[in-house]
């Protein structure tokens, strides 16, 4: 009986953090050997949200990527191209794109190929797709927009190793289907090139009193063009305007959660998907506090 | 057991000293008179006006930002206000108004208050107020060095010349003329090109003699940083005269006595142990010497002092001050 009772229990902590619909089918078939009355509850519970929850999930792993999972603001990774190249809005935007691009095909490929390849040769495995597609948009790069590429430099190869791509192929794309997979990566890279423009914008604002953004055909000067603060484009002022944002993210968030009458808690990650450890806790529900 | 308790201490109420955050600072700020009387001098209401503005901006600024983050308010405590002065100090005669308030900006809010204000801050807020600047405005901070003595003379002309460091920096034939008496001596009292509180060395040593006097500080680290870079200049010296500057030059030249006597002192980002601030001071003398001789820059002090302040926690350490009341090595 309380076995029985505990699976229904998974069934609804499942449809209430979000899980896949495959999860659901295999909670409900674990309670259909429970009382009848439990039995048509999960079966209303699979008819109602079982459908929506394919929907659902697409949206959800793509807009979690924008701000609440975004990979530079709040995962703090990718942090070498982020301050490396974020001296103009148009280097970030530029960046942003590049990745964006190489972090959908990375994860349709590895997604599909994910019961193929072995556990151990899993990372050479990975860095192989990602490489391929770094190749395509580099020689792309070079060939539509040159200027753009120069100024990018070394950071287009080096997007290889950008563990943005690395860390979603290994925590998302391998244990996901193709369909979620590319939503992720759209989230994930429309995040990372959001951050990039607005770190870019700030640091191009402040330190060189200009905002471009195709060349110097489209380049509004400001009131600070004449003095600008170089040192917002030297490394340091990389450091410090990315540590000001951050401050001030979770300053707001501080507040706001005062505002409601709590403390603020970082976001715990959505289940156990983006875990790398397999320890198999995943399916049991999580405990009320 | 290698310690040995000497004296036990006994339940309160201890006697008090005396010494407050409020009474150092005050005596800092004692001890920058002579200088701040010299630059008016030299410079004339420029100074003034520089040192005025740099002044309420920071005071403001930590009202606000102590204000904003709702802790207690701490402008009574003078902090702000030595910030202030040091910043006006390290700023040419003729910089613009509105950047010397982005430098106080930067130097309570991002390098002081962010860092959890006085006694956390890792760096001396008004070395990185200047640094921003510095790196920011480069132009700005080594563009016109127009002492006001020279704009009174005829000779217009002459306004608009480089620093002792710079002729140095960018001199090709012979620099003798750089290390003559005169020139030195003119360096010595303040009449040369600079930041307005660095060019008068008399002054700044009358302020550091009365800081050492009243004991706010203790004479490890300006010693050890003067006589680091003059026994430094000596060697180079001694190699070759022709393109290296006699020591007196290097000792008068450039911020190295604002630095060593009120910047590199500074309790918040300076070692606590005596062995411990001579290694620091020892750091600050080499670092400055490097950068003046091979750097791309013409003057080092205050990189020098801002490297080694991310070094205190490292040299605090290792140089540990002996526990008082405890015989041996605590």
């Amino acid at each position: 009986m309380t076995a029985s009772k505990n699976n229904t229990c998974k069934l609804e902590a499942c449809v209430t953090q979000g899980s896949t619909c495959f999860q659901l089918v295999a909670c409900h078939l674990r309670a259909s050997s429970a009382s009848p009355a439990r039995r048509e509850r999960s079966l209303r519970y699979l008819k109602t949200y079982g459908k929506r929850k394919v929907k659902m999930n697409f949206y959800i792993e793509l807009v979690k990527g924008l701000w609440k999972e975004n990979p530079i603001f709040r995962l703090m990774l990718g942090m070498c191209p982020t301050l490396a190249v974020t001296t103009s809005l148009q280097n970030g935007l530029g960046m942003g794109v590049a990745t964006l691009f190489v972090l959908i095909g990375s994860n349709i490929v590895i997604s599909m190929l994910r019961n193929v390849i072995p556990d151990k040769v899993r990372i050479p495995c990975y860095i192989v797709v990602i490489a391929t597609f770094v190749t395509v948009i580099d020689l792309c790069m070079a060939a539509f927009t040159p200027e753009l590429h120069k100024s990018l430099g070394i950071f287009i190869p080096l997007i290889v190793v950008n563990c943005i791509i690395l860390g979603r192929a290994e925590a998302f794309a391998s244990k996901n289907r193709v369909f979620v997979s590319i939503a992720d990566a759209i989230g994930m890279g429309l995040g990372f090139t959001l951050s990039l423009a607005i770190l870019g914008s700030l640091r191009e604002v402040l330190g060189a009193g200009t905002i471009t953004l195709w060349g110097s055909g489209l380049q509004v000067k400001t009131f600070l063009s004449k003095n600008p603060a170089v040192l917002l484009l030297l490394p340091p002022g990389g450091f410090m305007s990315l540590g000001l944002i951050l401050g001030f993210i979770n300053y707001m968030q501080d507040l706001k959660a005062k505002r409601l009458g709590k403390t603020y808690e970082p976001p715990v990650l959505n289940g156990c998907r983006h875990c790398i450890i397999a320890c198999g806790q995943s399916t049991k529900p999580k405990e009320d506090k | 057991m290698s310690e040995e308790q000497l004296y036990s201490v006994s339940s309160s109420p201890h006697v008090h000293s005396g010494a407050s955050i409020h009474g150092i600072m005050r005596d800092v700020v004692i001890a920058m008179v002579p200088t701040f009387i010299a630059a008016i001098i030299f410079f004339g209401l420029n100074a003034l006006i520089l040192t005025a503005t740099c002044v309420i901006s920071c005071v403001f600024f930590e009202y606000l930002s102590r204000r904003i983050m709702k802790r207690n308010n701490t402008i009574n405590d003078l902090s702000a206000v030595i910030t202030g002065v040091l910043l006006a100090f390290n700023l040419p005669p003729t910089f613009p108004i509105w950047m010397a308030v982005v430098g106080s900006f930067v130097a309570i809010v991002i390098a002081k208050q962010l860092f959890g204000g006085l006694g956390y801050n890792p760096f001396n807020p008004a070395l990185a107020g200047r640094l921003f600047l510095f790196l920011s405005f480069a132009f700005a901070m080594s563009g016109d060095w127009t002492p006001w003595s020279y704009i009174n003379t005829e000779n217009i002309v002459a306004t608009t010349s480089a620093t002792p460091l710079g002729m140095l920096q960018e001199s090709t034939g012979s620099i003798a003329f750089l290390s003559n008496n005169s020139n030195i001596m003119n360096m010595f009292l303040g009449k040369v090109n600079g930041c307005i509180g660095e060019v008068s060395a008399l002054a700044l040593i009358l302020g550091g003699l009365y800081l050492l006097w009243r004991k706010v500080i203790t004479w490890h680290i300006p010693v050890a940083y003067i006589g680091t870079v003059a026994v430094f200049a000596t060697i180079l010296y001694m190699i070759d005269p022709s393109t290296n500057a006699s020591p007196l030059f290097h000792l008068f030249s450039g911020g190295l006595m604002l630095g060593a006597i009120f910047m590199a002192t500074d309790m918040v980002t300076s070692p606590t142990d005596r062995s411990g601030m001579l290694v620091f001071g020892i750091g600050c003398g080499l670092l400055t010497m490097i950068i003046r001789k091979w750097g791309a820059y013409p003057e080092g002090v205050s990189f020098s002092i801002f490297i080694m302040n991310a070094t205190t926690p490292l040299i605090n350490r290792v140089c540990k001050p002996r526990v008082f009341g405890v015989k041996g090595k605590a």
